[in-house]
């Protein structure tokens, strides 16, 4: 699903943010990318949503190699990937149903889809209730699951979680993580980012950890040792 | 396009023009004055043409002929002439002797035949054709043509008035296309800041439309949809205005300043509408498309 091969950025020349990576995730997986700040970590990120090139290496995403993603075919490319941020980012002055809306009309879906889709999604992660309420009206934890339910109404195979948990508390924490992995169960690729090191050992899933852009340990079922 | 992306797409950009009420304002009226201010300029130099145009309507080449000519080689050249490769011809008419005779008699002598006895002997052979073009500034072409017919003694022409003519209608296409183009300048420059002030506003909307697949034109479209009714409104309220003015001022000039009345004929606010209309809205539309297109395509990559 995800590949990465000798794969390296360089921001500065001689500095490299990433450096030589090869890794693959297949179809399906949970993974965590962990490492310190300027590990390289969010780098990924933005490579993988094509906003940023790479220096070298290839990166091949549902078998497509993003290199030869045009310009003009960039959009199509990110339809198929949801993401998550730590800052939520969503839209200040529309409510709940308007933000997971607006990337369906991004889509250019139809009203009818949109009016049967949105609930369903926000159903899904447990703000059916609170749809008429603007983002200021709701927790951080709350937020963070709009901007879910905003990334994967239009379905992604594969859903990016930049630090999701970052902003939130250690309870709000565990109820995203525990709805990214029942998204997973579901079928979706997910590929989270984080520092919490607590979610990390506790969900025992797959660990990719990073320094100074290199790849230095990838672990099944990984986690520190208690 | 979908239809609900197209509508959705107008709904944003009036909403973008909500959002920015005070900037969409500015730009409104500054549009609206300078549409207003080429709307002036262009009713004037209408006008002025129009003018111009009687005038030039009543600049004739004389051209005598020879007084042998029967009245079929008079035919002939009279054809000669209208059919002539260098300058189109309006009206050529035939004077002949007594009537050139009458017309001095009318125009010099008040009519009376008394007075103007003894001036008969130099209007002898003067039959003539009084030559009148569509372009005065072909006159000198005209004249070296008929300078070289057969049948042709001498060619009388107005040189002066003609050059003066034509260097007024030059003059009015030089200011006409330079205050154009400053006035497209300038309401290019304050759509592109409203623009760019709505792109300023939204630029986190923007990088999350971008991040979850909006394509270019589902990006750029509100701001272009802004930027089109900007020039839209902003080009119908002073058409509006300049339609009631016009009238008004036609009326005004007309029931005030008699003795204008053989100098100046108005052109009716009809036949000013029938290119000032179409022009000022595609004028309006047209610069509210580019300003926005202009800045989207600096601010934005999109």
């Amino acid at each position: 699903m995800i590949t990465l091969e000798h794969v390296s950025k360089e921001y500065v020349e001689g500095v490299p943010a990433l450096n030589d990576v090869s890794l693959n995730i297949e179809a399906g997986e949970f993974v965590f990318i962990v490492g310190d700040s300027g590990s390289g970590k969010s780098t990924m990120i933005k490579l993988l949503l094509k906003e940023l090139e790479p220096t070298s290496g290839k990166l091949i995403i549902n078998k497509k190699e993003l290199a030869k993603v045009n310009h003009r075919n960039i959009p199509y490319y990110r339809r198929n990937i949801g993401c998550v941020f730590q800052d939520f980012r969503l839209l200040k002055d529309r409510n709940v149903y308007e933000n997971v809306a607006f990337a369906q009309r991004v889509i250019s879906a139809s009203n009818r889809s949109i009016k049967l889709n949105v609930p369903k999604i926000l159903s899904l992660v447990g703000l059916a209730a609170k749809y008429r309420s603007k983002p200021s009206e709701l927790s951080g934890g709350e937020q963070q699951r709009v901007a879910i339910a905003r990334a994967l109404v239009n379905e992604p195979k594969i859903l990016l979680a930049d630090e999701p948990t970052g902003n939130l508390d250690g309870h709000n924490a565990w109820e995203i993580m525990k709805l990214l992995e029942e998204i997973n169960e579901r079928g979706t690729t997910v590929l989270v980012v984080t520092h919490n090191m607590d979610i990390v050992n506790a969900m025992k899933k797959r660990v990719i950890t990073l320094k100074k852009g290199v790849v230095v340990s990838d672990e099944q079922m990984g986690g520190e040792e208690e | 396009m979908k239809i609900s992306a197209f509508f959705y797409t107008l709904k944003q950009g009036c909403k973008n023009i909500m959002r920015n009420k005070m900037f969409s304002i500015a730009s409104i009226a500054t549009m609206a004055a300078c549409i207003f201010m080429f709307g002036i300029f262009y009713s004037v130099v209408i006008n002025f043409q129009n003018v111009v145009q009687n005038v030039e309507s009543g600049v004739a080449v004389t051209a005598f002929i020879d007084g042998d000519l029967t009245d079929e080689q008079i035919d002939q050249l009279q054809q000669e002439i209208e059919n002539n490769p260098v300058a189109k011809i309006s009206k050529c008419d035939f004077v002949t002797a007594e009537e050139a005779w009458q017309d001095v008699v009318d125009n010099y002598f008040d009519g009376d035949e008394e007075m103007a006895e003894g001036f008969e002997e130099a209007l002898a052979e003067s039959e003539h054709f009084d030559i009148y073009m569509e372009d005065v500034s072909t006159q000198s072409e005209l004249v070296s043509y008929l300078e070289g017919l057969d049948g042709i003694r001498e060619v009388n022409q107005s040189e002066m008035a003609a050059n003066v003519l034509t260097d007024a209608n030059r003059l009015i296409g030089y200011v006409s296309i330079a205050i154009i183009a400053i006035l497209v300048c300038v309401a290019v420059f304050l759509i592109s800041n409203t623009v760019n002030t709505g792109i300023s506003v939204r630029k986190e909307e923007i990088a999350i439309m971008k991040l979850i697949g909006a394509t270019d034109f589902f990006v750029r479209g509100p701001f272009i949809v802004e930027g089109i009714l900007i020039g839209l409104i902003g080009s119908v309220i002073p058409l509006a205005v300049l339609y009631s003015l016009y009238e008004k001022i036609i009326g005004y000039v007309g029931d005030k300043f008699h003795f204008l009345d053989n100098m100046l004929t108005f052109v009716p606010v009809n036949s000013i509408f029938k290119i000032l209309l179409p022009v000022g809205l595609i004028l309006g539309v047209g610069i509210g498309y580019i300003g926005s297109r202009v800045t989207l395509h600096r601010h934005l990559n999109v």
